[in-house]
């Protein structure tokens, strides 16, 4: 398969809802090795969905081990079909997007969420993801509604960084 | 490629004053690039980047009208601009509020650069009334030593009258 290439803003493809997957097969297989090289592809890339490249399938690939400073992860994931089952706590975070080239900005994201998504073979396996893993993935469950995090930015100066700190007697 | 030109307008705050000037400039052919417009004490003030082809005399006499209805005051640089730039993002924020509020922002910035602090973004309020001022400041920056040399520079400072707090900003990439 040819490298894959990243579409960017303002591609109306980016703003379409993927289809679930449903074939299992090897046409997807190897699809998911183009999808793994062209996040490598990226420098500092954690995450990438297959509509970033036109691919208009609900699939997704993170790997946090790639952020440029060390946080705890759960290494390389691809995620089909991805269902959030729940989720808790909410964040001010800074994102960027191979999709927006030259722009990060704040976004509100859950700080805990766990969902149910398809491997490469169509087993189902349940995650919890937090922090930083768990913005990434919702980041990548947006590509696969349409969603950017453009349409999402809040205020640059809303200050919900670490609300922890804030308010540790009530963790 | 046309030149750029740095526009400074400061006066009242007064309903219209970015839709006008915007229109203005929009009608003239000028392209805007990226601004920083807010309100200081009851001023509105405004830091725009203008790119066009009129000479700087021509981009003021092209405004002079609407900056006289207005009220307002406007200072024209031409600067070396640029878009498109790859730019380092934020690493770190920091967050400031004291009562006593001559010197903290000397004070604070002055610690933070030497440990390494690129100041990307400063904003600063004054709460409180007169009598008990309350002085509150964010800067994003990025830490071009690191975070924890920052904050080694702020624990030194911190028990003077006012508080300072860094979080670090972690930017997905995805
Ligand atoms: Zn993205």
């Amino acid at each position: 398969m040819a490298n894959l290439e990243i579409l960017t803003y303002p591609d109306e493809r980016l703003g379409r809802v993927s289809e679930r997957v449903e074939r299992f097969d090897e046409a997807l297989r190897t699809f998911i090795v183009a999808l793994s090289q062209a996040l490598d592809a990226g420098p500092g890339g954690v995450g990438i969905a297959a509509p970033q490249t036109g691919q208009l399938q609900r699939i997704v690939i993170i790997d946090c081990s790639r952020a440029r400073k060390p946080i705890p992860n759960k290494g390389r994931l691809v995620l089909i079909n991805p269902e959030l089952t729940a989720w808790k706590g909410m964040e001010v975070g800074r994102e960027g997007c191979l999709s927006v080239p030259n722009y990060t900005g704040n976004v509100i994201r859950a700080t805990e969420i766990t969902l149910q998504a398809q491997d490469e073979c169509g087993a189902l396996h349940d995650y919890c993801f937090q922090g930083y893993e768990a913005r990434v993935v919702q980041h990548e469950i947006d590509h696969l509604d349409g969603l950017l995090f453009l349409d999402r930015l809040v205020s640059r100066r809303v200050d919900l960084f670490q609300r922890k700190t804030f308010l540790p007697s009530k963790e | 490629m046309n030149p750029w030109y740095m526009l400074t307008v400061v006066g009242q705050d007064r309903p219209g004053i970015v839709a006008r000037l915007t229109d203005v400039l929009y009608a003239g052919g000028c392209n805007l690039g990226e601004a920083s417009m807010i309100r200081l004490g009851g001023n509105f003030t405004i830091m725009l980047m203008v790119q066009g082809a009129l000479p700087p005399a021509q981009l003021e006499a092209l405004m002079q009208p609407v900056v006289d209805a207005l009220c307002l005051r406007l200072h024209i640089d031409p600067i070396d601009g640029a878009l498109y730039q790859q730019r380092e993002p934020p690493d770190v924020r920091i967050t400031v509020h004291g009562a006593d509020r001559a010197g903290i922002v000397a004070r604070v910035t002055g610690a933070l650069a030497e440990a390494g602090l690129d100041i990307l973004d400063l904003a600063s309020e004054v709460a409180g009334n007169e009598q008990k001022p309350i002085y509150v400041m964010y800067i994003d920056g990025y830490a071009r030593r690191g975070v924890d040399a920052l904050q080694a520079a702020l624990a030194t400072l911190s028990h003077d009258g006012f508080v300072a707090r860094l979080e670090p900003i972690q930017t997905i990439s995805c």
